[in-house]
């Protein structure tokens, strides 16, 4: 008896060390890839005119959404199963100033943030949810979804969203517009937007933009691209030509802070604002992904399935002896 | 070993129709009808989803209390075949029973759930499988021990249509079914809190910890223990049978042991994590958390001494408050905890999730599909030790 008890303690303390030893691998928290692509949403720049919201609807095919009595136009409230980007808006006491925190108001994009390490790639059990390796788009199949929704649960920015309307629903977000790419064309809210608050480009490019911006001083003029930044592209595209659209400005009062930049170890969708981030809706986020919690906890308990197989090995030798042959036949 | 000669299972017996049956099956019929407008229409048509609230009850009561209610079988046979208490062998086959029932159940139920139901076959596609995704490993995890269960279960079968020759083969091998049907709960039960994990902030901290698959297994065991007590002294005053008391006190026991380890896993977590000051805020969380911790507490004042784990009714409400509490649990991570980050300041929309008449009507009729099953096989088949067994 006591020599089955310690076998099972053996068997469960080394699955326990084999688990530890894969701590040693735990999974660090993925950063953007080399060609990824991108956004910037600079809050100052934008106007609130919502093209960015009409051209998403019109590029993705995705019908209009009502929140007022009326029906007269496109008013959905949030993203979601049908609506994968809106511009938010921020309202504090009187409202007299644009971008300023008190007695002021703001612009906010929201869309799904391509993040390096998405906590929906990770959650998807069928893989319907993927990060394209190159260009870090993350990428949707209806084709393999099964409509678990734990996509929606688990994205920190809350974008992927169910079309509970239809038996057959679908998971609705943005993916870039990836899908006007073979085309020439790329994100239609970047290529509608007419004060280049929203830009298109490769990540790395547009943080250098953030950076530079960042770096002038507030209310002094520079020069703002409008569409798209730079020529990058997905392998296999090319941009069509375009003119030059760039445009002078004053420079915001911005927060010092690239939302996107560190977060969840960085996102593909960078952000500017002159208010504060939290109080325009994007949450404080550590720079660690819970992507890289979860799976370091599955590896750990799960990696190479060593620890089952010993659990089930100590497991099996002490079923064995206690599970009789005759018992087994009353059992 | 202790108690060698356990009476043999055998039917109740008695009539299949009765005012239990009946109510159970109209209901089954009412969700029935649900049903048919969910897959005509959609899961918004019947339930109250929403963009905030991706999962509902029909998640979080039906597959995760509903399949930890399931865990009588898995906690019990280890019990018996790995801690080699065969003093506990009688209780095996009615607890491995209601878990047959309860996860095939939660396996129907997760279907229901799905909002692109025939694609599911990809979860078994290996193309298509993501081995980092919780959910991939719970769902493998349940299908497999569904399968086990019914193995498990199937001497039963065996015995009623006299099939002495499979009896025999399958008892060879039953020694390695056992050992797999406790390593499988282990591992999804344990999973299903971790499927929280990757919800990141959005979970509130008092719930949200790497050491939630560890609190999930330990309450899996307990609720397991806990639906045992439960459930024999219901079936013995809905049978008129004399309580199987000589079993139920020194398993009480067991499970108060498992109780106490699984509090001061909770407690020493809060404390490491230094986040119990959140369970004094003035919140709905900081309540809910309490009425959770209450009654895991409880049982120590119910049937914390040897005399009062002799009293049927003490046991009775002491597992009755142990369900409740892995309940709590579930439900305070997944749905009361929970709150997606999307400012409503600057949407305006505020989402909530209250379960629609509808929705709850299913869940209803899920449970009452189980009672149903329980009841046609403890009167049809050899499950519950002969009478007897306590004289
Ligand atoms: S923002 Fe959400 S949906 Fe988009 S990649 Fe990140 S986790 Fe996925
Ligand atoms: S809803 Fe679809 S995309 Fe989202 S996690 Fe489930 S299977 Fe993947
Ligand atoms: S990239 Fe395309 S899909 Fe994404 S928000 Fe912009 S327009 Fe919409």
């Amino acid at each position: 008896m006591a020599t089955r008890r310690d076998f099972l303690k053996g068997a469960l303390a080394a699955g326990t060390l084999f688990g530890a030893g894969q701590t040693a691998q735990a999974r660090e928290t993925h950063h953007v890839p080399e060609g990824a692509l991108g956004l910037l949403y600079d809050a100052t720049l934008c106007v609130g005119c919502k093209a960015c919201v009409a051209a998403c609807k019109a590029a993705n095919g995705n019908p209009p959404e009502f929140s007022t009595v009326d029906h007269l136009w496109d008013t959905p409230l949030d993203t979601s199963g049908y609506t994968f980007n809106i511009i938010k808006m921020y309202r504090n006491g009187t409202m007299e100033t644009k971008d300023s925190e008190i007695n002021g108001y703001a612009f906010m994009k929201t869309s799904c943030m391509h993040c390096a390490d998405p906590s929906c790639v990770s959650a998807c059990p069928v893989s319907a949810m993927t990060k394209d390796p190159v260009t870090g788009i993350v990428k949707y199949d209806p084709n393999k979804c099964i409509g678990c929704r734990y996509c929606v649960a688990a994205c920190p920015f809350g974008i992927p969203k169910y079309q509970y309307d239809s038996p057959t629903g679908r998971i609705g977000k943005c993916e870039l517009c990836r899908h006007r790419h073979k085309d020439g064309h790329y994100s239609a809210c970047a290529e509608v937007c007419p004060t280049g608050a929203t830009l298109f480009g490769k990540t790395s490019d547009l943080l250098a933009e953030a950076k530079r911006r960042l770096s002038l001083k507030p209310g002094s003029i520079t020069t703002f691209p409008r569409g798209r930044l730079g020529e990058a592209a997905a392998p296999g595209v090319t941009w069509l030509p375009e003119p030059d659209q760039s445009y002078e400005g004053p420079v915001g009062h911005y927060q010092q802070h690239i939302y996107g930049e560190k977060e969840y170890g960085g996102t593909q969708v960078l952000k500017l604002s002159a208010v504060p981030f939290e109080k325009v809706g994007m949450p404080k986020l550590p720079p660690y992904s819970s992507a890289a919690t979860s799976e370091t906890i599955q590896h750990t308990l799960y990696g190479g399935l060593v620890m089952p197989i010993a659990v089930l090995a100590g497991l099996t030798f002490v079923a064995k002896r206690n599970v009789k042959p005759d018992e087994g036949d009353e059992q | 070993m202790s108690a060698q000669h356990h009476a043999k299972p055998t039917p109740v017996g008695g009539p299949l129709l009765n005012a239990v049956t009946l109510t159970a099956g109209v209901l089954i019929l009412i969700m029935a009808a649900i049903l048919a407008v969910r897959f005509f229409y959609g899961l918004g048509s019947v339930t109250n989803l929403n963009d905030g609230y991706p999962w509902g009850i029909w998640i979080v009561v039906d597959v995760m209390i509903g399949s930890a209610f399931a865990c009588g079988g898995f906690s019990v046979a280890m019990l018996v075949y790995i801690f080699n208490k065969q003093e506990y062998h009688p209780l095996v086959r009615p607890a491995l029973l209601a878990s047959l029932f309860g996860y095939t159940l939660a396996g129907v139920a997760v279907i229901i759930d799905l909002g692109r139901w025939w694609n599911v076959w990809n979860m078994y596609w290996p193309w298509s499988a993501n081995p980092n995704s919780v959910m991939f490993e719970v769902a493998i995890c349940i299908t497999l021990y569904i399968i086990v269960m019914w193995i498990e279960f199937a001497p039963t079968f065996f015995e009623k249509f006299s099939m002495n020759e499979a009896k025999r083969r399958l008892s060879k091998i039953m020694f390695l079914v056992i050992a797999l049907g406790t390593l499988l709960p282990m591992m999804h039960q344990s999973s299903l809190g971790t499927l929280w994990v990757v919800l990141g902030q959005q979970v509130h901290p008092l719930w949200q910890t790497p050491l939630v698959p560890l609190l999930f297994l330990l309450t899996a065991i307990i609720m397991g223990y806990a639906v045992v007590l439960f459930e024999s002294c219901v079936a013995s005053s809905a049978y008129r049978r004399s309580i199987e008391m000589h079993l139920l006190t020194p398993l009480a026991k067991v499970m108060l042991g498992v109780v106490a380890a699984y509090l001061v896993a909770r407690l020493a977590d809060l404390l490491w994590r230094g986040v119990i000051g959140l369970a004094f805020a003035p919140s709905l969380e900081a309540l809910m958390f309490w009425l959770e911790t209450a009654c895991f507490v409880a049982p120590f004042l119910l049937i914390g001494t040897e005399s009062q784990r002799r009293n049927p009714a003490r046991l009775f409400v002491a597992g009755i408050v142990i369900m409740l509490g892995g309940s709590l649990l579930r439900l305070n991570g997944f749905l009361i905890g929970y709150e997606t980050v999307i400012g409503a300041e600057t949407s305006g929309v505020n989402f909530r999730y209250f379960p629609s008449l509808t929705e709850i009507l299913v869940t209803v009729g899920m449970f009452s599909l189980e009672v149903l099953g329980y009841v046609i096989i403890t009167r049809r088949f050899p499950v519950l030790p002969r009478e007897e067994a306590h004289a």
